[in-house]
């Protein structure tokens, strides 16, 4: 992969090993906080994504920002160790020519200072300027890429991307690229249904959550993308928290300590957004994470607060699944002194 | 005798009861104590089932139903040794099957679930397929770490026969690879070994 120009505004660090990944305070100000009040539980917490609030991750449809040519050079190194973490089965090729298209189109309208994509008939020229990539190749044609089209466009689109077929009234998981999950396997769960990908979530079953998402999901059209917000922990600030790599990275849940939580805790943010493609009616499923570390959050006093509120209350046994249990005290003594018992002010942004 | 299995997730198959259909064929895939439900389909079905009926079956070491199955004198009677030794022929039977037979998968998990997975990779639907759980609870697990697959897993935990680590056995289950998901139980603390249930008999 080629260097970057100097003068495009990514960082150079790792998600590995020294872990150099910082935000930068715009960065941390920008970020899709995920609690809009000061608890949390499981909700069909969808709304359109369009419009976006400037300032704001939301602000353009496919977010590029600061950390996007160390998360690619990051993907790259997960795929070379593990090519079972990008699949397709042989029925989503359509549906990956059409993912293909949307980020692209989306890029090169959001910021055509770094992309571009002409289009003369079937021949597509695309300039990806912060990767020093520039590609001739023959749209619906795989031979005139270096990958499949999928991995192609997501080698080069931060986030995990899962691409669902609609059929019998439900989505199946066929395709996607999974580098960056929150410990789930695409290998194990591709072919899936949304209810079975779904099943090792506690509680969210018995409160119809995944029902009525389900027929939420189905209602998207064509332009009128959707999007909610999930949350998680980790230690680190490690992208790719596989299950596959479970027994090399599980060991770091237990070094939390009172004096690194604020430095090496991360809120793990998913930004989910789901659009429905054009030729192949699959939907496609990109979900984009955000680590903010807990002294990331001590620099915006709402969000700091809230957090502490939300770790405090939050049920048992959400915890444990979200595998919180080995630091989620030491993670609330660090935020109590900034919580100073007064109600915060309604929704996610900061004040 | 009905299947022990209890519903958990919703990625955890359950299993009906044989029904015979009136299907212009049928083709009967089972193994060991899956011979029985077979079996008490035969009581159910409508003289001359077995006329247009194939019967593919694996003998069990403790569970043995070869004579009486063959006594139902089906069109064309089959044993393999092992699953594992079926599946070559199930492949092509599924390729060449022709619409409108039934199919009826019953035993263990394992032979329901490569089964499944065979006629999967054949372009049957999964849900067309009539399946009946009898015997042995043992599965197959995938481990997420090396991909490799266990057979006949007993116990909770259990050792991957190919890295070693050792696994929880979760009810996450692929009809893909017919196999649950394990997953190293002792990663935060490798020196922290939990003692091994038998708890898949």
């Amino acid at each position: 992969m080629a260097t970057p120009a100097a003068s495009l505004p990514f960082r150079d660090e790792t998600f590995r090993d020294d872990f150099t990944f910082r935000n930068s305070p715009e960065t941390v100000l920008r970020a899709p906080f995920p609690f809009d009040k000061d608890s949390y539980m499981y909700a069909v917490n969808m709304e359109l994504h369009k419009d976006g609030r400037p300032g704001t991750a939301f602000e353009e449809p496919i977010d590029v920002d600061e950390h996007y040519v160390s998360e690619m050079r990051d993907r790259a190194l997960v795929l070379d160790e593990d090519p079972l973490r990008c699949q397709s089965l042989p029925h989503m090729t359509l549906a990956g020519w059409d993912t293909l298209e949307l980020l692209m189109t989306c890029k090169a309208e959001s910021y055509p200072e770094w992309f571009s994509l002409e289009r003369n008939g079937d021949q597509w020229r695309w300039i990806n300027r912060p990767l020093g990539i520039d590609d001739t190749f023959t749209f619906g044609d795989e031979t005139t890429l270096p990958y499949g089209p999928l991995e192609y466009i997501t080698r080069q689109a931060q986030g995990d991307f899962c691409v669902l077929d609609e059929r019998q009234g439900n989505f199946w998981m066929d395709a996607g690229i999974v580098t960056t999950q929150a410990d789930w396997s695409l290998d194990f769960d591709i072919g899936m249904n949304f209810f079975e990908w779904h099943a090792p979530v506690p509680l969210a079953h018995e409160k119809g959550i995944f029902k009525r998402a389900l027929k939420y999901l189905l209602s998207i059209q064509q332009g009128n993308p959707a999007r909610r917000l999930n949350w998680t922990m980790t230690v680190n600030p490690r992208l790719d928290t596989s299950p596959e790599n479970y027994h090399q990275w599980g060991p770091e849940n237990t070094h939390i300590t009172p004096e690194n939580v604020g430095d090496k805790l991360y809120l793990r943010i998913e930004l989910q957004s789901f659009w429905r493609l054009p030729r192949s009616n699959a939907l496609l499923f990109p979900i984009r994470c955000y680590l903010l570390s807990m002294h990331d959050l001590t620099t915006v006093p709402k969000w700091a607060t809230r957090m502490h509120r939300v770790l405090k209350d939050l049920p048992d046994e959400i915890a444990s699944y979200k595998g919180l249990d080995n630091y989620r005290q030491i993670a609330i003594d660090y935020l109590a002194p900034y919580d100073d018992g007064k109600p915060t002010s309604k929704g996610p942004f900061p004040d | 005798m009905s299947s022990r299995i209890v519903p958990t997730i919703l990625s955890r198959p359950v299993y009906g009861t044989l029904t015979p259909t009136t299907a212009s064929a049928h083709l009967l895939i089972a193994d060991a104590d899956g011979g029985t439900a077979i079996l008490d389909l035969a009581k159910a079905a409508p003289a001359g089932f077995f006329d247009s009926a194939e019967v593919c079956y694996v003998p069990g070491a403790d569970a043995d139903f070869s004579d009486e199955l063959q006594q139902l004198s089906p069109r064309q009677f089959h044993t393999s040794p092992t699953i594992q030794a079926l599946l070559p022929r199930l492949s092509r039977t599924f390729e060449r099957l022709h619409m409108g037979t039934s199919v009826y998968l019953a035993g263990s998990e394992s032979l329901i679930g490569l089964a499944t997975q065979s006629a999967m990779q054949a372009g049957l639907d999964y849900q067309a397929l009539q399946t009946e759980h009898r015997g042995t609870l043992a599965r197959r697990v995938q481990c997420v770490h090396c991909k490799g697959t266990t057979e006949n897993v007993t116990t909770q935990p259990a050792e991957c026969a190919h890295c070693g680590l050792l696994l929880f056995v979760r009810d996450h289950y692929s009809r893909r690879l017919a196999a649950f998901q394990g997953v190293n139980i002792n990663a935060e603390d490798p020196t922290d070994v939990p003692p091994k249930i038998e708890e898949f008999t």
